[in-house]
């Protein structure tokens, strides 16, 4: 009888301590992998594609400048329109945002600023180029044009 | 008093924990955008000084590898439309860049340092004396001017092609594969070293042009 009582008094349980640990661990990964979007893209962001790609290496030296044709196409028009940050604006403002973003880098730093161009593929030249020609005069020469790595078949 | 000595030590409960972990796991996993942010850098030519008198610097027609784009997508390279793909462009650029029709003794030298591959690349499609005399700086330069009306996707996908060609002769002088070239981190010391190896000599020389 004494048999019957020992196998009865054994843990049933699955130890599930270390499930938090788990599920933590699945946390900190996206936490470290987040970006929150803290702009609202107004235009319309379908990328080219290309394979000669590079990575940003410091993400806080870059700064972005969307370029399509906006998705309210009833409140601001068909033609392609320049986002940075929340607004639309002109080629004119592009050295006003650059300083803006110069600024908020440290003094060593600003000379490295980055600028990645969102552009949709449905943009003509002449906007880019207008933007590029605004970005050499305030003097933001790093530029990226960020695409989708393209996958031959 | 025995009963109490054998008791186990009282445990807080930590099976809420995992309620909790999840709760902010799902609010991060709906937040996330992966941080997929790559691209073709390229650095602008900085801004024209007005106060210095611009000197036109005449560049032989055969040291010039031209693409030009038309506002109807159409391509025109070294005064021919081009009807070929992008992997065809990348091969010319190649030819181009790598072809010693007349080398200067810094062009010797940079062929002298090629492995044997790109030495037998050349002896076979290049030293043409109508193309580039050899790659070092200002003898091969590729030009390239779109159109105000030319498509982004076009221009992209142009330059993605000659920087794929320079790509590809980099990754082969140093003998790893242009994917391995592309993910070079030049922070180490040894990679830094072998980036530096490859484009000895062969400068990035693309010239993109204000569209008209």
């Amino acid at each position: 009888m004494s048999k019957f009582k020992k196998s009865s008094s054994a843990n049933q349980d699955i130890p599930t301590a270390a499930l938090p640990d788990i599920i933590f661990m699945l946390l900190f990964f996206f936490m470290v992998t987040t970006v929150m979007r803290e702009t609202d893209i107004m235009v319309k962001q379908k990328l080219p594609r290309a394979q000669q790609l590079t990575k940003i290496e410091r993400k806080s030296l870059v700064s972005y400048i969307y370029i399509g044709e906006p998705k309210n196409t009833g409140l601001y028009g068909e033609e392609p329109k320049i986002q940075t940050n929340d607004v639309f604006i002109t080629e004119k403002d592009i050295t006003l945002f650059v300083n803006q973003e110069k600024d908020k880098l440290s003094e060593v730093e600003r000379d490295q600023i980055t600028m990645s161009m969102k552009v949709d593929v449905g943009v003509k030249m002449g906007i880019i180029s207008d933007v590029q020609q605004e970005l050499r005069k305030s003097n933001a020469r790093k530029l990226l044009y960020s695409s989708i790595l393209r996958v031959d078949e | 008093m025995a009963k109490g000595k054998n008791r186990n030590p009282p445990e807080v409960s930590s099976g809420s924990m995992a309620d909790i972990a999840f709760l902010l796991l799902i609010f991060f996993l709906v937040t996330t955008t992966i941080a997929n942010d790559k691209g073709i850098a390229m650095l602008l030519p900085p801004p024209p000084d007005e106060s210095v008198i611009q000197e036109d610097i005449i560049i032989p027609e055969r040291n010039l590898f031209k693409i030009l784009a038309n506002s109807k997508d159409g391509l025109l390279v070294e005064n021919e439309p081009y009807f070929g793909t992008m992997d065809e462009l990348k091969e010319e650029v190649k030819k181009f860049v790598l072809n010693f029709g007349n080398p200067t003794p810094d062009g010797v030298e940079v062929y002298n340092s090629l492995p044997p591959s790109m030495k037998s690349f050349i002896n076979q499609y290049g030293k043409d004396p109508e193309s580039s005399d050899d790659c070092t700086n200002g003898k091969a330069i590729v030009s390239f001017k779109a159109n105000r009306g030319t498509s982004y996707e076009l221009y992209i996908q142009v330059l993605d092609a000659v920087n794929g060609a320079y790509n590809e002769v980099y990754a082969e002088r140093v003998g790893i594969t242009p994917e391995e070239w592309l993910t070079l981190d030049r922070d180490d010391e040894i990679q830094d070293d072998m980036y530096l190896r490859a484009r000895q000599g062969i400068p990035r020389a693309i010239s993109i042009a204000e569209p008209d």
